[in-house]
């Protein structure tokens, strides 16, 4: 860590009259291994270095940014860095609201995301994991053909950001997860697949039996799935797809939309934008959640930032320059990486828990739909216009049972529209790979597409 | 970049466990952007990656390390890293003298994006910018980006070969968000190849950005889009991408092993209807998917995927087709020295047919017509795929209509091959995209002439 801070700092000092320079620098060690056929396919053992510097050149008529990044801190590579963002910041044009962070008083938690134990692991334990999933997934069922790739992989980061604003910062994090994706042979001689992955800080509360088991699971309940017709059934979302749409979100009220007029939500503080069930925070100071952390992309204290409170929207998620723009201060929530500027974003979503759970609505329902797999979501949600439209498998729900499994359909609405309409928000809350924790939901009024028209 | 005896030394370093083969993979990679976002050059940023990777194969064991130190000591621990990692069972030491082979580079690049002025750069984003909010007092927000990168590799391996690249691409993209009364919709061009900045001599950043701006203001007036199976005609270029999820994923030969392929096991097979003629391409010079050669040394091809609806091949990379004892397709890429490479496409396209584009769309009673279609989404192992539209336009009694909002299409990969039934004499390559497979992104191209499949599932909300 020292040497980390050491880097940074000597760039910093070099800093002229009239800049402000700010250098953020991150070192990684990486494990993977690929397994297949009870084989190691692949296995990867590899450190990496990242190096970004960002220059601001301050003017009476605004302030000029430019960024310059390596991967390597070879003296000849790193020496180019300040040089390269200062002339790089030359040709931008002024700006009032480029700054760099100043420390704003908030106190920095003590989260230390980092678990020993994963530099103590032989790398024969952890092929052993992944190894684990795969046996475990191929003797869970006799259907199950094979599976595509189990994977376990880890990395140990540690990172520094030093600026001449006061910013002096270090951080550290481990990360394992282990995941496969199972082929199942279906009654038409088609293919089914389930996937299925578990994250933790320490590779010890890694659960390859779980991670097996809901895979197969997943693929099996899809067995003789068929395209539906055209319907608009109740859609029943468990924790983890409701993460998936509620992130959707969340990114629409990213400070960098909001000050740009690109979401919808961008004049909508203060007003019910969805059901009054929903109340939603960010709230990396969670210890426990994956998306815990100490600082932002800028060295500020992360903290909790309401966004959805009863269904009216509270406010928005800022960096430093997307504050200074909406004339309100950073809610501590930059993201980075040292190839870029810093951006606004959540780390961990949380939902507030409501009544009920996935059973329950699934018994509840007359005429329903239980998503068990979304595809096409880069493609297929427009955070702008908040069109959704996404390819989708899952289970039809009638007269409170799970009934026939459907593939090869469309799930469509518009996310503006979708919030209002959340029916239900359970209180069966699931701490997830990404950080978040969510827990079922219902919405109403999505168009579930399929055969006829 | 390295020297050869250096080459030498390390590949025999990766060796010294008895590793079957091994490979050094060397990357010197500078990128330079810039954008422009509501109404000001804001970001310019320049980039430098530089490391090697090596790889050591044992039995069905690939060990990978990689190292942005290039230092004789560097090169060394990563080939022992490497080398451990393969758990090689022998030992002793193994000579290996590497020698180049000759490649075939086509068009040089006239005009070095690195001695291109800065200022004439962001003098492109300039006009882009001005050329949109030009297009109506609709469009409020403009973002235009400025993007090029020079990519020099070198790889060698255990079998004695040695060859090196240099990579020129360059990129401009240009988005814009209309607002009306139905609210915001966005629209956006872009335009990549693998040449310097002679792209702008062929490329007019300010036509793209009306097009870009006529693309939102467009679909201000759109109608919800139907939901359910209807005929779907794609416009010239952008059927690339539905090729592209619907079996070029599921032709990749790593997949294929693993029986994770629709596909696996029919070649020889009639997959798509007669007029289907599908071609992988590495070496058409200057498109967004060229290069001279793949991230294993091998230099690019042109491979017939399937040949009038028959599926005569899959793509290979170098060690699965060694391990089958055929040539490889030259279809190896990696994203960079820090991944490991694994079979992709290059420049997939379906070859021209016949038929009148005109008629194509007046034969069509009732349907939708995509004019610009957006990334998509395969499960080779199911054939289930997805891609988006985001320009697409109701077909009423043979005649392109009303401008429907966007969403994506889903259909199965060999059903949906089969059920193309008219392909049009117009072909075109379409947009460069960035094609992802287990978290590793490279530059593709694709292109098709104006086709028509006779039925799709469009994800709309019209009943």
């Amino acid at each position: 860590m020292t040497e980390l801070i050491d880097l940074a700092r000597s760039i910093v000092e070099r800093a002229e009259d009239g800049e402000a320079v700010e250098v953020c620098v991150g070192r990684a060690v990486r494990t993977e291994v690929r397994v297949h056929g009870g084989d190691v396919e692949s296995l990867t053992l590899a450190e990496s270095r990242g190096i970004g510097v960002r220059v601001i050149l301050q003017s009476p008529d605004g302030n000029r940014e430019g960024l310059s990044h390596a991967g390597s801190f070879d003296a000849d590579v790193v020496g180019e860095l300040l040089a390269e963002a200062r002339d790089n910041a030359e040709f931008a044009e002024p700006d009032p609201h480029v700054a760099l962070a100043q420390p704003d008083g908030v106190p920095i938690t003590g989260i230390d995301p980092w678990s020993d134990a994963l530099e103590q692991m032989s790398v024969d334990d952890k092929i052993a994991i992944a190894i684990a999933v795969e046996a475990a997934a191929l003797a869970a069922d006799t259907r199950v053909r094979g599976a595509r790739t189990s994977v376990y992989g880890d990395s140990r980061s540690e990172s520094a950001i030093v600026s001449t604003a006061g910013i002096e910062i270090t951080g550290r994090s481990t990360g394992a997860s282990t995941s496969t994706m199972v082929l199942i042979d279906d009654v038409d001689g088609g293919t089914r697949t389930g996937s299925a992955v578990d994250a933790a800080v320490s590779p010890l509360d890694l659960d390859p039996q779980m991670v097996a088991d809901r895979a197969v699971d997943r693929g099996l309940q899809l067995l003789g799935a068929r395209q539906p017709t055209t319907a608009r059934p109740s859609v029943v979302l468990e924790p983890r797809f409701a993460a998936t749409i509620l992130g959707l979100v969340a990114g629409m009220l990213a400070g960098d939309r909001v000050v740009k007029g690109r979401t919808p939500f961008a004049d909508r503080v203060g007003h019910q934008i969805a059901a009054s069930m929903l109340t939603m925070f960010d709230d990396p100071t969670d210890a426990d959640s994956l998306g815990a952390s100490s600082t932002d992309g800028e060295g500020l204290a992360c903290r909790l930032v309401p966004l959805v409170s009863s269904g009216a929207l509270d406010g928005f998620l800022h960096d430093c320059h997307t504050a200074r723009v909406a004339g309100s201060a950073s809610t501590g929530s930059a993201l980075r990486s040292v190839r870029g500027t810093p951006s606004p974003g959540h780390r961990a979503l949380h939902v507030a828990a409501g009544g009920g759970d996935l059973a329950s609505f699934v018994a509840d329902m007359d005429d329903g739909f239980l998503v068990a797999g979304l595809q096409g979501l880069h493609s297929g949600v427009n955070a702008v216009s908040g069109d959704l439209s996404v390819g989708v498998e899952g289970i039809r729900i009638r007269g409170g049972e799970l009934a026939e499994p459907i593939r090869e359909a469309t799930l469509a609405g518009a996310i503006p529209r979708m919030l209002l309409d959340i029916a239900r928000v359970g209180a069966d809350l699931e701490r997830l790979p990404g950080g978040s924790r969510v827990p079922s939901m219902v919405i109403d009024g999505l168009t579930l597409g399929g055969a006829g028209s | 970049m390295l020297e050869t005896e250096l080459i030498n030394r390390t590949l025999s370093t990766a060796l010294t466990t008895g590793g079957e083969f091994a490979e050094v993979f060397v990357e010197d990679k500078r990128s330079s952007s810039a954008v422009l976002d509501d109404g000001r050059v804001e970001e310019l940023t320049s980039g430098r990656d530089r490391g090697a990777g090596i790889r050591v194969v044992v039995g069905e064991t690939t060990g990978f390390a990689h190292t942005a130190d290039l230092s004789e000591e560097g090169l060394a621990g990563a080939a022992r890293a490497a080398a451990a990692a393969a758990r090689g069972g022998g030992g002793g030491v193994r000579e290996v003298n590497v020698s180049a082979i000759d490649v075939s580079r086509g068009t040089p690049v006239r005009i070095p994006p690195e001695e291109v002025a800065k200022a004439t750069k962001v003098g492109l984003l300039t006009l882009a910018n001005e050329a949109a909010r030009g297009s109506g007092s609709a469009i409020t927000q403009v973002s235009a980006r400025y993007g090029d990168s020079r990519r020099r590799i070198l790889v060698a391996n255990s079998d004695g070969l040695l060859a090196e690249d240099d990579q020129i691409r360059t990129l401009f993209s240009v988005s814009c968000v209309a607002t009306g009364d139905t609210g915001l919709q966005t629209g956006r061009e872009s335009a990549g190849r693998t040449i310097g900045f002679e792209l702008f001599d062929e490329t007019d950043v300010e036509e793209m950005a009306r097009r870009a701006a006529e693309r939102a203001l467009t679909k201000l007036n759109a109608r919800p889009a139907p939901s359910g199976s209807v005929p779907v005609v794609v416009g010239p270029g952008g059927g690339g991408v539905l090729f592209h999820e619907a079996c070029g994923h599921g032709l990749e030969a790593d997949l294929v092993a693993k029986s994770a392929s629709v596909f696996a096991g029919r070649v020889g097979e009639k997959v798509a209807a007669d007029c289907v003629t599908l071609i992988d391409d590495g070496t058409m010079a200057g498109e967004w998917g060229h290069f001279a050669i793949d991230d294993e040394g091998r230099p690019a091809g042109n491979n017939i995927l399937i040949k009038d609806g028959v599926l005569t091949d899959y793509m290979w990379d170098y060690l699965r087709a060694r391990k089958e004892g055929r040539v490889g397709s030259g279809n190896g890429r990696r994203q960079s020295y820090q991944h490991l490479p694994m079979v992709r496409m290059t420049n997939t396209y379906i070859s021209n047919g016949t038929d009148d584009p005109a008629a194509i769309v007046a034969d069509t009673e009732s349907g939708v017509y995509v004019a610009q279609l957006g990334g998509g989404q395969v499960n080779t192992a199911t054939g289930d795929f997805v891609f988006g539209m985001t320009e697409a336009y109701l077909i009423e009694n043979g005649e392109i209509t009303d401008p429907i909002r966007e969403g994506n299409l889903i259909g199965n990969g060999p059903e949906v091959l089969t059920r193309i039934d008219a392909l049009g004499n117009d072909f075109a390559m379409g947009s460069p995209g960035m094609c992802g497979k287990d978290g590793q992104g490279v530059p593709v191209g694709d292109g098709t002439p104006t086709l028509r499949v006779e039925s799709l599932t469009v994800g709309g909300t019209a009943a």
